[in-house]
């Protein structure tokens, strides 16, 4: 029978990492232990336990890995409070890819970058990051700043640390929100630290986070000069299908995830504000 | 153009059913819907809206979608989908057909959603043209007219006989196979019926809504109109016109356990309520003004964005009918765009 893009693959969970108090990484591939569909940065994908539901999650894996799939999860409903209790060996379904990805390939291309992620807002963050480092000699400088509640909130802080922090012409600046111990880095929130950075305005900017966090960055970085059509960021809106017809992500008269989730600020001063 | 005498009718619904499925208006405990026919049901062609509009025949108020049998850690998944038997669709109204093709263009734009297209590729649909609009009518405001040829097989009910005219090659086929049943015809009764009709709407109590502000450029002016508030101040939420409404086409997909596994099915769901856009983190529409405004910027302003200024609404006047507190998309239309002097 014809293929139908709402049933989806079975899944392997092949291992959990688990990188903050309330978020896991799972990685998965199929049942004949490869890698479940090809993506690119920023796409996302339905991850159902049968029974419980189906929730989307962005691909926090870079496409250039050829083995697996990574999904780091947030437990807060009742979807992932299930999928958190999974242990390895267990399968799930995915469907996907779905959505339009980061302008890896266009826009970004020959680009200095900055990425600025609020929590769990690294996940879709990951992928592009560690796609521009595999391709490292088609952009030019890589500034991420990433802020967390507090560190026990950082995910995926080993790779930061072993990897990104070690990368060429990269810079990569750490902050949390309130003074811990065992901490000597920068303390503070997201967009008061993006301002002290004084970031040179030329760069092409990425935001992910909680709304709040993007509201105020956003301002921030208009201050220092940047410019709205080349500061991008993701929507995250209540979905079903997947692929524009069930009706509920839409934002005005564009589906989040069809047209998004990644959108140009620019694009998201022509919708109307319900997000 | 063909005829046939209107006491014949049931011979030529019986020589449909022989080879095809035929779902046809039937009263059923005192309410006119499209069922299934058979020998004894109590035909309604002339009801003009049956309570329920046919887009349950292509995209059913709940239908399963695939099966899980879990094993331990194992998932199977067994594709619940079947191959559809032909079948006709008759006696469907102008409104209502033109509301198909508001759905066509969501449920076979790609990806393709199968579940739909394999119902719409198996029907043959005769629709009858309208000859006693009623005051709740309003299609001629997005452009319908319910006289003319839609459908595979257009009918018009007039004096003693149906006249029956073949539109595309399924209607052909259609025709071949109650061929035998049919007599030729000159059409001037069908032109006569025309003539009548068209003066009939033209007197319609909402023939003059204006929908020129509806553009997509008006969008965020629109979305920002004051009205809204006042507009939606009596709605109960209740989901009632999008039920009833035949071009309206958002649906939950949700899972069902049984005694040896989990069924997923997909239902109707309505943006009228307030979970459908409910997260762990919060809801994007949370008040019944904003889930109000979602749904009329959608059929007036969104849809057609999408979709090359085609609007979401057919004008069919369900939701003028059906609703508890005597809001719809006519109020709406009036209080944003006016009416054409």
């Amino acid at each position: 029978m014809i293929q139908e893009t709402l049933i989806p693959k079975v899944g392997v969970v092949t291992d959990i990492r688990k990188d903050t108090p309330d978020v896991k990484t799972f990685r998965v591939v199929g049942t004949d232990g490869k890698k479940l569909f090809e993506h690119m940065p920023g796409q996302c994908a339905m991850v159902s336990i049968p029974g419980v539901g189906e929730c989307m999650f962005s691909i926090t894996s870079s496409p250039t890995n050829k083995e697996y799939m990574e999904f780091s999860i947030k437990k807060c409903g009742c979807v992932t409070e299930v999928i958190h209790a999974l242990e390895v060996g267990a399968q799930v379904t995915v469907r996907g890819p779905y959505g339009k990805n980061f302008p890896v390939e266009g826009e970004f291309k020959g680009k200095d970058l900055l990425f600025i992620a609020g929590g769990i807002g690294l996940a879709p963050l990951r992928s592009v990051i560690n796609y521009v480092r595999h391709y490292r000699n088609n952009y030019g400088k890589v500034v991420i700043v990433y802020g967390a509640r507090s560190k026990d909130d950082l995910v995926d802080i080993e790779e930061i640390k072993t990897e990104w922090m070690n990368e060429p012409n990269t810079e990569v600046y750490l902050t949390i929100d309130r003074e811990q111990e065992g901490w000597d880095g920068h303390v503070g929130f997201v967009p008061a630290y993006v301002k002290e950075l004084g970031l040179n305005p030329n760069m092409t900017a990425v935001l992910c986070g909680p709304p709040i966090m993007i509201k105020f960055t956003l301002a921030g970085l208009l201050e220092l000069g940047f410019d709205k059509s080349r500061v991008y960021t993701t929507l995250e809106l209540r979905m079903k299908c997947g692929v524009g017809k069930c009706g509920r992500c839409n934002v005005g008269d564009k589906f989040v995830c069809k047209d998004g989730p990644v959108f140009r600020m620019t694009e998201l001063d022509e919708l109307p504000d319900e997000y | 153009m063909f005829r046939i005498a209107k006491e014949k009718l049931n011979e030529l619904y019986a020589k449909i059913n022989e080879s095809m499925g035929l779902y046809i208006p039937i009263k059923k405990a005192g309410e006119v819907n499209y069922h299934v026919w058979g020998e004894g049901k109590e035909v309604s062609l002339e009801t003009l809206k049956t309570v329920k509009s046919p887009k349950n025949m292509f995209f059913p108020q709940t239908e399963d979608m695939m099966k899980f049998k879990t094993e331990g850690n194992n998932i199977e998944i067994i594709d619940a989908r079947f191959e559809k038997r032909p079948f006709v669709l008759f006696g469907v109204k102008a409104c209502d057909y033109k509301a198909i093709e508001v759905l066509d263009k969501v449920f076979l734009a790609e990806p393709v959603d199968t579940f739909y297209q394999m119902r719409r590729e198996a029907t043959t649909i005769v629709t009858l043209a309208c000859s006693k609009p009623e005051e709740s009518c309003f299609c001629t405001v997005f452009g319908i007219d319910p006289t003319a040829a839609y459908g595979d097989v257009t009918t018009w009910l007039e004096g003693e006989y149906l006249y029956w005219q073949a539109n595309t090659e399924k209607g052909e086929a259609l025709t071949s196979l109650v061929g035998g049943l049919l007599e030729a015809d000159n059409g001037n009764a069908v032109e006569a019926q025309k003539e009548a009709t068209k003066k009939v709407l033209e007197k319609l109590p909402f023939a003059a809504l204006d929908l020129s502000r509806f553009k997509p450029e008006n969008l965020n002016e629109l979305f920002n109109a004051p009205e809204w508030q006042e507009m939606s101040e009596a709605c109960l939420g209740c989901g009632t016109c999008t039920f009833v409404c035949p071009t309206c086409q958002c649906f939950d997909i949700r899972d069902f356990k049984t005694n040896n596994g989990v069924i997923r099915y997909r239902c109707w769901d309505s943006c009228m309520y307030s979970d459908f856009t409910l997260m762990a983190h919060g809801n994007s529409r949370n008040t019944q003004m904003q889930r109000f405004r979602q749904r009329f910027m959608h059929k007036l302003v969104y849809y057609p964005s999408q979709n090359d200024g085609l609007y979401s609404c057919v004008g069919c006047g369900r939701c003028v009918n059906k609703c508890p507190q005597r809001l719809n998309i006519v109020k709406v239309i009036k209080t944003l765009g006016g009416e054409k002097k």
